[in-house]
């Protein structure tokens, strides 16, 4: 029953991406439909004046516009449905498709664990899809073909979703390819411009690279089991140092696709040129799949962990997490900068899951229950808030034709649903208290602060360290996002088409990230249901679950004793309308002293302009000047001089360019060894037909000699 | 009952947080030779402002007119969280410490906006220089308090202070470093000499006066007193934490009297001190912070790292 659910998701989602491909063929469709009423007359000629006029010039694209993505939102719903279920039952599911190579059936499993991910791509196809309609709307169909988006979206859920229900090693691939090859048409969807065309083949080539680099790993699984199922797997024996190499292979190919440092740069290059419902998609979920096959790889295939393989990913997810969002903090593109931030959150989730692993190789595992729980509801929460964000700089380019922040400012007035739900996602990603980010957050700290009861002193000492990077990483994501709320929507507006700006008018690119906000603040005041859900995820996979999970309840949270810690959002959130209503009633008591607008104080020198305020780089420049060495910095400020004697200054030109230091330190030389490579491979290539012969030959006598 | 001493203490902190304020101020005077203002200047300051007509600038937006109250809750909200005169509060369980830094981060997210939201030079610059000092600050001063909780081996400033107080008084290599972290932390939060001067208005200078120079009326009387309340909270936190006697552990009409004379004298006593060391020492560079920050960060993170080898050994 349960895989009947999950089986309409996937199958919907396929469904939605084929409907799209009717958008070219309404002639065939007109046709088809008259010759059906002649070899079926019917009486109801109701019925077929209804379709006629479906399949009219004008009606016909936004319905089937329309009718895709309720399709795609059928399939998010049951894919909620579907993972609810599971994680609520608490089964595992099995099952067999016969697809597939003959003697390899596609095996299927659904846990837990896939029930969770699935919850997750669930909710943010659901948003996705009520977002949708409005917001292709402003493609046009000649430039950019609405069937291709369509085909390519609904095969990328598709793929996501197979990835997740995968039980063997083929299967996994196959659906993996498919979710990274849709993926890469939709980076490449706007391939007008040259810089997206490369951005996506950028994103290909890492994505195949990694996708090597999981089948290498799956294939040391594999050379020890008996087989590419991962039941065969699950069985294997590896010693050490085979798992260990199995695990680099793993870390390094779903590491890829996630975006941990320094395999990072195909996000900030491909999030920004894809349509930002697909920003939204891949950010928001696409990386969750690849921690899905890390996690499922780690704590399901190879079975047991070494605290080795914890410390690795304690480390990555360190100079993630804070590499991210010093990143993230310079870049203007607005879409760019949440890709940035999307490394720095997916860096947290990593340091979290290596403290889970450190705690569970050293035999606490309850403890790494706890930061395999903080690690997946950070996952959840990180699905819902960058979900939220994406979708309203979508909207924000939709209404303003601009990314670039410095560009914009002022547009609370003009579009106030959008800044407030912008500012919900915004509020939530700088993890501040009574929403969801926090929660987790506070129980990644509460996770680092149970190192005590470790006895490697190397560990004891390194794990405060990271937990003060995690406590840097928030403390700058708030500033990052301060930034960004403060330079779009606040302050006056720095161009006329942010001051002609207007709200958003088709209801459905509300209803999506409003959905999303929701969610957010109701998982920041009642994280409970989601945190049990979570803790069956953990009683499966690693067969223990919460220190205290009998605390678990909707008012509080004491995920290891209420001695040692606890919080309880709904009583904050009393507290502060309290304190909130008292001062407000008992200040706005005296009627006569309601407040009185007037100009703003301009020093007494008159006119203000949207270039006094502060941008941008003006914003950060204090964070580049304390941490210059993160960045390749390159600041040019060039003075225009006029007057008899260049005295006088006319202009001012300021030019910066923050660079990433992988591209000089890591891809260029292994661009470069490529090129030596290829022209060394040159050598042998004379042209000469005679010689090729040669090398035939030589290659045919060295294989007889081999044979013999 | 726990509640009604909960709602109590707030209430205190609230009422006595002008009153340290106006005792800082006198002393400072005093020491520079001045002739001080009463002590209660800070509640009449206060008094009047709410009774005058705010004047808002015509570019501000509703975020500019909630955020005094935001700003003033979240603080109210981190007061609860801290023992003043009683430890075993609830409320110490409702919200724990890394909650407190949560709300002091929700007041300042909302102080930064509030600045830009004006769109001119000075909001901007202000926003910009409080998020770039907090976000130096508070990873300082959560080591320090991490150092407190994993001592105590917990997170609720209840039981961690319950705790100091049972082991009596040993002297931790750590809480010393976390004394110090903390302390440079709470100068800079505050924004006192040498990070910021509360009592200048020049632009090159100025941080959290820039982000507030819009405000007037009872917006600017909340953010006031918020600011006030910060200080006292820092203090304290300071105080209970690594001083923590006198403190009440039982609920008597007694002991409550008892802990709250002790609380007064040591905050009038920190006061002091902050007030000499206000009054000695010159007001540092902009980009001088960073290098007192790191230092902060750096103590709190010895102290951890001290408790975690030295103290904590098996």
């Amino acid at each position: 029953m349960i895989l009947v659910l999950a089986y309409s998701a996937v199958l919907l989602s396929f469904f939605s991406g084929l409907l799209g491909l009717m958008m070219h063929r309404r002639q065939q469709l007109l046709e088809f439909s008259r010759n059906w009423f002649k070899k079926f007359p019917s009486e109801n000629v109701h019925g077929q004046s209804m379709i006629a006029g479906y399949l009219e010039e004008k009606r016909f694209p936004v319905l089937l516009r329309k009718a895709v993505f309720v399709l795609l939102g059928l399939s998010g719903a049951f894919a909620i449905l579907a993972g609810l279920s599971i994680l609520i039952a608490r089964e595992v599911v099995t099952d067999r498709i016969g697809l597939g190579l003959p003697w390899l059936p596609w095996h299927v499993r659904f846990d837990c664990l896939s029930g969770f991910f699935f919850l997750i791509i669930g909710i943010a196809v659901s948003a996705v899809s009520l977002y949708g309609p409005g917001y292709v709307n402003s493609y046009k169909e000649s430039h950019h073909p609405f069937a291709v988006l369509s085909l390519f979206t609904g095969l990328f859920v598709t793929g996501m979703l197979l990835v997740l229900l995968a039980d063997d090693a083929f299967f996994f691939m196959i659906a993996w390819e498919l979710m990274s090859v849709a993926s890469y048409f939709l980076v490449a969807f706007q391939h007008e411009n040259p810089a997206n065309r490369r951005a996506a083949f950028l994103y290909l080539l890492m994505a195949e690279v990694g996708a090597l680099a999981i089948i290498l790993g799956f294939g040391v699984l594999a050379g020890f089991a008996d087989g590419f199922t991962f039941d065969a797997m699950r069985g294997a024996h590896l010693s050490t140092t085979w798992a260990s190499i199995a695990f680099m292979l793993a870390l390094l190919g779903f590491g890829m696709k996630a975006g941990i440092v320094p395999v990072h740069v195909w996000l900030p290059e491909a999030h920004p040129v894809a349509p930002s419902h697909i920003s939204a998609l891949m950010s928001g979920v696409m990386l969750k799949v690849a921690l899905y096959g890390l996690i499922r790889f780690c704590f399901d295939l190879v079975g047991d962990v070494h605290w080795q393989w914890g410390v690795v990913l304690l480390i990555l997810g360190t100079i993630s997490a804070l590499g991210g969002i010093l990143y993230a903090m310079m870049q203007p593109n607005l879409k760019r900068l949440l890709a940035y931030s999307s490394v720095e959150n997916i860096g947290i989730i990593f340091m979290v899951l290596g403290l889970s692993m450190i705690f569970m190789a050293n035999g606490h595992p309850q403890l790494a229950a706890l930061g395999f729980l903080a690690a997946l509801f950070h996952a959840f929460n990180h699905a819902l808030f960058k979900n939220l964000l994406f979708l309203g700089a979508g909207i924000i380019h939709h209404q303003t034709h601009q990314l670039n922040i410095d560009m914009m400012g002022g547009l609370i007035k003009k579009m106030p649903k959008t800044s407030m739900l912008f500012l919900i996602g915004c509020m939530s990603i700088s993890s501040l208290p009574l929403f969801n980010g926090f929660v987790s957050e506070w129980l990644a700290f509460q996770t680092a602060l149970q190192v005590d009861v470790l006895d490697n002193g190397v560990l004891r000492s390194l794990i405060p360290v990271a937990a003060a990077a995690l406590a840097l990483t928030a403390a700058l994501a708030a500033a990052c996002f301060v930034k960004v709320f403060g330079l779009i929507f606040l302050g006056q507006p720095r161009s006329h088409h942010c001051e002609r700006a207007r709200e958003v008018q088709d209801k459905g690119m509300l209803a999506g990230p409003a959905l999303l906000a929701g969610l957010c603040f109701l998982f920041g005041i009642f994280p409970g249901p989601v945190i049990s859900l979570i803790n069956g995820v953990a009683g499966q996979l690693l067969g223990q679950t919460l220190p205290n999970d009998a605390a678990l309840g909707w008012l509080w949270l004491a995920p290891v004793s209420t001695g040692q810690a606890s919080y309880a959002p709904p009583l904050v959130l009393i507290g502060a309308l309290i304190a909130a209503g008292v001062s407000f009633w008992y200040l706005r008591r005296n009627p006569s002293t309601v407040m009185r607008r007037a100009e703003t104080w301009d020093c007494g020198f008159g006119g203000l302009t949207h270039r006094m305020q502060y941008s941008s780089s003006a914003f950060t420049m204090p964070f580049r000047r304390i941490f210059a060495k993160v960045w390749i910095i390159d600041e040019q400020i060039d003075k225009d001089m006029r007057g008899a004697m260049d005295q006088d200054v006319a202009a001012v030109h300021y030019q910066l360019q923050i660079q990433d230091h992988s591209w000089p330190r890591l891809y260029n030389p292994i661009q470069d060894g490529v090129n030596q490579l290829a022209k060394l491979v040159g050598r042998i290539q004379t042209g000469n037909i005679r010689v090729y012969l040669g090398y035939s030959f030589v290659t045919l006598i060295i294989m007889l000699w081999v044979v013999s | 009952m726990n509640w009604l001493i909960a709602v109590l203490q707030t209430t205190l902190f609230v009422a006595l947080a002008p009153l340290l304020a106006g005792w800082v101020k006198w002393c400072k005077c005093r020491l520079q030779n001045r002739k001080a203002p009463s002590l209660f200047q800070p509640y009449r300051d206060l008094l009047k402002l709410t009774n005058k007509q705010p004047v808002v600038a015509e570019q501000a937006s509703w975020i500019f007119l909630i955020a005094p109250y935001i700003i003033f809750s979240a603080t109210v909200l981190a007061a609860t969280v801290v023992p003043l005169i009683a430890v075993d509060l609830p409320t110490s369980a409702s919200a724990d410490v890394i909650v407190m830094v949560g709300f002091f981060a929700f007041a300042r997210f909302f102080l930064a906006l509030a600045g830009l939201d004006i769109g001119t030079a000075f909001g901007g610059m202000g926003s910009s220089r409080e998020m770039t000092i907090s976000s130096l600050a508070e990873p300082a001063m959560l080591m320090a308090i991490f150092t407190l909780t994993m001592t105590a081996s917990t997170t609720n400033l209840s039981f961690a202070i319950t705790h100091v107080l049972n082991e009596g008084l040993v002297l931790r290599p750590s809480f010393v470093f976390a004394l110090a972290a903390l302390t440079l932390v709470a100068v800079a939060e505050t924004g006192r000499i040498p990070v910021d001067n509360p009592a200048t208005h020049l632009e090159l200078t100025m941080i959290h006066e820039a982000m507030i120079l819009e405000y007037s009326g009872r917006h600017l009387a909340l953010i006031e007193w918020a600011s006030q309340l910060k200080l006292m909270l820092y203090g304290v936190l300071i105080a209970n934490i690594f001083f923590p006697w006198g403190i009440a552990a039982t609920f008597s009409i007694q002991a409550l009297g008892y802990g709250l004379l002790a609380i007064i004298g040591k905050l009038a006593l920190l006061a002091v001190v902050l007030a000499i060391a206000e009054t000695m020492v010159a007001k540092m560079r902009l980009f001088r912070v960073q290098e007192y920050l790191s230092f902060a960060y750096l103590l709190g993170l010895l102290g951890l790292l001290s408790h975690i080898i030295l103290e904590a050994a098996r």
